[in-house]
């Protein structure tokens, strides 16, 4: 044996990593983790999940199916009785039919949902429009399925709404589909029907499909949220999205859903089914318990981030931070262009020396240059202490 | 129910302003629907919500359940009133089930609190028969879980 060893190289893992990964840039959230994460005494705004816990009753119901021994793998598309009631809610809520065993899959959480819509329908070079800012995941994923991310920006002046000029100007040949995420994630801009009237026209004249991120939707202050599928004749364009994370405090369960076309849902389902083969029977448990029985749980929980919502958003436009009026999701997205800093720059600052973390607005994308993604799903407490300490900040400068 | 009463009954010291900026109202508004609502008797007192057991030696606290005979007339009033005057009693209520009332006593010891059922309450007119159960331990007030569990840690910032 020992004869062979001349020949053999020095294993160099670094050269084995994949050249997309390796191209890939590091999550801009990082350096404000590790800054936070050693800091006393820092108040974080910059957590994109509710602070509160999975209501009691959902994870009873989930302790109850552990001491019942329900431990199993369950179908690929998940447990017959969540699709089930799924796709009652749908009807009930949205008015749209999906067919519990054709176009419904459950997913382990909508992260995994948004990979699996681009992997299963993107051949390699086809263009996604993907409007910024937004959340950090979609170009990545656009970029490991293949496809070649063609971002957009949305603007300040039209409320962070998708406009179809800009749509219209993204185009090329090569454009398949277009992912929507309203409420949104950085901005908590929202996008009424007459907003998505307006995108549906270009849409069909271009024959895009819709990746329709609604994992916000229940959070929705202003109205009813509006899916992109109930629009005419757009429900088997559109990949529908959606969990329990946001609305119902079930960020670590990991449990999504799509609701699509049965060719579509299909072409998802074999991949997840050689990837994940289910969602954990945990999370579907919960998330069954939560649709069943977690309306009310759900509607508190948003009242109280609606009150957070006017207390913190007010008190930006007090203290000198221009805000305008998120109507979605549990962010507000000031801008700090007034201050001559560029967003990161604020945000380190502001974390150094007041120790108020929020996320620069340029780590999701172009467009969020000149903004920060603040969270109010956060305590009152600390949201009023915030406001001082950035007030306190701002007269500093 | 009124978004001003939801706010209050979980802090009784929210200013009319603090209220105002919650509910997207003008403090003036606010400050004359609490009004009203202390005038009609509504909002009956703002108090503050205390874990007695953290002090040591503070009060005990009994949960007495009482058979009453009832009163022509008044029915159960007239001895429910008059238990209530006494400042040892926290609370009357007329309940469904084997008791008809259901009060609970504050005293500073068991005896105290023994004795005081045995001389006033069990000695009425109309009442038959007490049941007195002492409070060992609180594990929830007014809504409030007193066993206090440190709250989960979230990541401090994520996506």
């Amino acid at each position: 044996m020992r004869q062979h060893q001349k020949e053999i190289h020095a294993f160099n893992p670094e050269s084995y990593v994949a050249s997309t990964v390796k191209a890939m840039p590091p999550s801009g959230i990082r350096k404000f983790f590790d800054l936070v994460n050693e800091m006393e005494g820092a108040i974080s705004l910059g957590v994109g999940e509710p602070d509160f816990v999975t209501p009691w009753h959902i994870r009873e119901a989930c302790i109850y199916s552990l001491e019942s021994g329900m431990t199993s793998y369950t179908s690929n598309k998940g447990m017959p009785e969540l699709r089930d009631r799924i796709s009652e809610q749908m009807k009930r809520e949205a008015g749209l039919e999906y067919d519990p065993v054709e176009e419904i899959l459950i997913t382990t959480g909508v992260s995994e949902a948004v990979d699996l819509a681009f992997r299963a329908t993107l051949n390699p070079g086809d263009e996604v429009i993907v409007p910024e800012p937004c959340y950090v995941a979609y170009v990545p994923d656009i970029v490991l399925a293949g496809g070649v991310p063609v971002t957009v920006t949305t603007r300040l002046s039209d409320l962070f709404k998708v406009r179809p000029e800009e749509i219209s100007r993204a185009l090329t040949r090569r454009s398949k589909a277009l992912i929507l995420s309203y409420p949104n994630n950085p901005t908590g801009a929202i996008m009424s029907r007459e907003d998505l009237e307006e995108l549906a026209d270009v849409v069909v004249e271009n024959d895009l499909m819709v990746v329709s991120d609604e994992v916000y939707g229940k959070l929705t202050y202003s109205g009813r949220h509006v899916s992109f599928a109930q629009l005419e004749g757009m429900q088997d364009r559109t990949i529908v999205l959606n969990g329990l994370s946001k609305s119902h405090a079930m960020t670590g369960w990991r449990v999504g859903f799509a609701l699509g076309n049965s060719a579509l849902v299909s072409a998802m389902t074999k991949i997840h089914q050689y990837t994940m083969l289910c969602a954990p029977v945990m999370a579907q448990v919960a998330a069954l318990e939560a649709l069943q029985k977690g309306e009310d749980g759900m509607l508190a929980m948003k009242h109280e981030y609606d009150l957070r919502r006017r207390l913190f958003v007010s008190g930006l436009n007090r203290i000198g931070l221009d805000c305008f009026e998120p109507q979605g999701a549990f962010y507000a997205f000031p801008s700090v262009k007034e201050t001559g800093l560029t967003s990161e720059a604020f945000a380190e600052q502001l974390l150094k020396k007041q120790k108020v973390a929020v996320v620069p607005g340029n780590v999701f994308g172009a467009g969020g240059e000149g903004f920060l993604r603040c969270s109010y799903a956060t305590s009152r407490e600390e949201l009023i202490e915030a406001l001082d300490r950035m007030e306190t900040f701002l007269k500093g400068l | 129910m009124s978004e001003i009463l939801e706010i209050l009954s979980e802090n009784a010291r929210a200013t009319p302003a603090e209220i105002a900026t919650l509910l997207g109202l003008s403090e003036e508004d606010v400050a004359r629907e609490i009004k009203d609502l202390e005038d009609s008797g509504v909002i009956k007192k703002y108090i503050t919500l205390i874990n007695w057991e953290k002090l040591e030696g503070s009060y005990v606290f009994a949960v007495i359940e009482l058979k009453v005979s009832l009163q022509r007339k008044t029915g159960y009033d007239s001895v429910a009133e008059r238990i209530a005057r006494f400042s040892e009693v926290d609370s009357v209520r007329l309940i469904s089930g084997d008791h008809d009332l259901q009060i609970t006593v504050r005293g500073k010891s068991m005896k105290d609190v023994a004795f005081f059922v045995a001389e006033k309450i069990a000695t009425l007119d109309g009442v038959q028969s007490t049941c007195t159960h002492f409070i060992l331990k609180s594990y929830k007030e007014h809504g409030v879980i007193l066993t206090d569990r440190p709250k989960p840690k979230r990541l401090v910032v994520t996506p």
